[in-house]
């Protein structure tokens, strides 16, 4: 019992640290510098650093948000980008992923349409926006085309590259043990691109976000886009930051769960750092 | 066709068209093997050594029906070997595992080929997993398993669909010393026990002694058959250090000189 009294204070310490949850060191590490962030934002214009009618602090930010949030707009923004964002990003999946693994599949395909398809990825889905509203007029249409055209690309090149870089030894396997074309396509071909084209679905979630605020930027009645150009017409400069968080935030969200279901689909891959 | 012949070479040759180095776009015929001629017996242990670019992997490629000869053939119970088939189970070098399946599934993997029912399946990879030693494994991923156990489930995998022959394309060299051969001693035991004709190719002639009752030398340049070594040990497995005993070191010797005769003629040009 003599012992336990005379813990040395280094000892003691060590006994407050683990007291510590992990996951709360954790959350500390991962949400200090955007703290740091969020106080330079709301110093700044009140120090005098920056213009406060340009950039007004972050709590009045917040304030706007909240207020958007309780008068039902900004979901109402929230929701027409999402609907032609998730139309056009769907809409790419279930065209781009067949297409790539047929076009994968036949060596002649992959070489005649190449060029055509290199040209267009590097062709920016917004240069194409005039002629999008020039054909499809600037309803919904026009907007979700354009989400369609820049998601497809990513999503289609890689899943072209995924079925073209399975490992010929496991197919050379596969063969050996004498399965048809079809089997070996289902339960070897696929499995093994599946990691490649998440890769592509995720550059692709991106794009779909970029792409349409930038459309409804130029010409929209609602939207997230919307709500940053008009805020910033009538100089609700609050407002236009709210939107802008909102975007930000509808991107994270994207991401991380395209990121959760990779991880989830490819869970037999070696983690680089696990 | 003897009554215990299980595969036969007639005369079997295989030639590529590659590129030519000296013409730009133009190609030119290679001839990987020529005038190939040998039979394996049925429940044998063979073993094919030579120097790499012998055609050790397109003899591979030419039995399991991956790929067919320029000219000759081979034939297997009689029949002439025209494509891929589950009569005949590849363990290759790089493990060929797939990668998104656990080492119970890869196993299920041959069994579905072959159209078994999917509750005879697990219990058939439960049996493979035990006679490999892996069955505290079934469910790991093949890169969560070393080199060693990802080759011990490739080879149950092939013994899993129950072919007559089983064909090993250097399985071991990939492994180290000590793993490669309690893996060598642990082929021994599972060919003893399942009576399976193997053909089993090496680079490295002591490999090619210890396993085979008998041992193929090829030549390169195109691969030939040089020779055929009987190998007259019958305890190998009992004898704790058999690659001390006499025979062992007499039939190594043999074998090590078939293959160096080659360069001695070489240092003389």
């Amino acid at each position: 019992m003599e012992n336990v009294k005379a813990v040395p204070a280094a000892l003691q310490t060590k006994r407050i640290k683990i007291n510590f949850p992990l996951n709360l060191r954790k959350l500390f590490k991962q949400s200090i510098v955007l703290v740091l962030l969020a106080l330079v934002w709301e110093f700044a214009p009140l120090t005098g650093f920056a213009d406060p009618a340009f950039l007004p602090p972050f709590t009045d930010v917040i304030q706007a948000l909240w207020n958007l949030i309780l008068s039902g707009e900004l979901f109402h923004h929230f929701a027409a980008s999402m609907v032609r964002s998730l139309s056009g990003f769907a809409l790419a999946l279930v065209i781009a992923i067949p297409l790539g693994l047929t076009i994968g599949w036949y060596p002649l395909a992959r070489e005649l349409l190449n060029p055509v398809m290199e040209l267009f990825r590097n062709t920016a889905a917004l240069a194409l926006l005039p002629v999008f509203m020039l054909i499809l007029g600037i309803g919904e249409t026009s907007k979700i085309a354009i989400v369609l055209f820049a998601c497809t690309w990513p999503i289609l090149l890689n899943t072209i590259a995924a079925v073209g870089n399975v490992d010929p030894l496991l197919i050379k396997s596969a063969r050996s043990m004498n399965i048809s074309s079809f089997k070996l396509f289902v339960k070897v071909i696929l499995p093994a691109s599946v990691p490649t084209i998440f890769t592509g679905i995720r550059m692709a979630g991106t794009g779909a976000i970029l792409v349409l605020i930038a459309a409804e930027m130029v010409g929209a009645k609602e939207g997230l886009g919307y709500l940053i150009t008009y805020s910033q017409y009538n100089f609700e400069i609050p407002e236009m930051f709210a939107g802008i968080l909102t975007i930000a935030l509808l991107g994270l969200i994207i991401n991380q769960g395209l990121s959760m279901m990779e991880r989830k689909l490819s869970k037999w891959k070696q983690q680089v750092n696990g | 066709m003897p009554a215990n012949e299980k595969i036969r070479f007639e005369n079997v040759a295989k030639s590529f068209i590659v590129r030519d180095p000296k013409q730009k776009g133009a190609t030119q015929s290679f001839t990987a093997v020529k005038d190939l001629s040998f039979t394996v017996k049925e429940g044998e242990f063979i073993t094919l050594v030579g120097p790499s670019g012998c055609g050790k992997s397109t003899l591979l490629d030419l039995i399991s029906g991956l790929s067919s000869p320029s000219s000759g053939r081979i034939c297997m119970d009689g029949k002439e070997i025209t494509g891929p088939g589950l009569d005949r189970g590849i363990v290759f070098q790089q493990y060929a595992l797939f990668p998104w399946k656990t080492a119970r599934g890869n196993i299920e993997f041959g069994l579905e080929a072959k159209g078994i029912p999917k509750h005879e399946r697990k219990e058939l990879a439960e049996h493979f997993l035990s006679l490999v030693g892996l069955s505290a494994f079934a469910n790991r991923y093949p890169h969560e398993l070393s080199g060693g156990m990802k080759q011990r489930v490739a080879i149950a995998r092939s013994l899993a669909f129950n072919p007559d022959v089983l064909l090993m394309d250097e399985p071991f060299a990939a492994l180290d010393a000590q793993t490669r051969e309690t893996l060598q001693s642990e082929l021994l035991r599972i060919w003893q026990k399942t009576k399976k004709t193997i053909i089993f190719i090496t680079h490295g002639i002591d490999e090619a002694v210890y396993l085979g009752e008998r041992v193929v030398v090829l030549t390169p340049g195109p691969g030939t058959v040089k020779k055929i070594v009987d190998i007259p040990l019958k305890h190998r497995l009992e004898d704790a250090d058999i690659r001390s005993h006499p025979e062992f070191v007499k039939a190594r010797h043999e074998v090590w000189n078939l293959l160096h005769e080659l360069e001695y003629q070489g240092a003389y040009i």
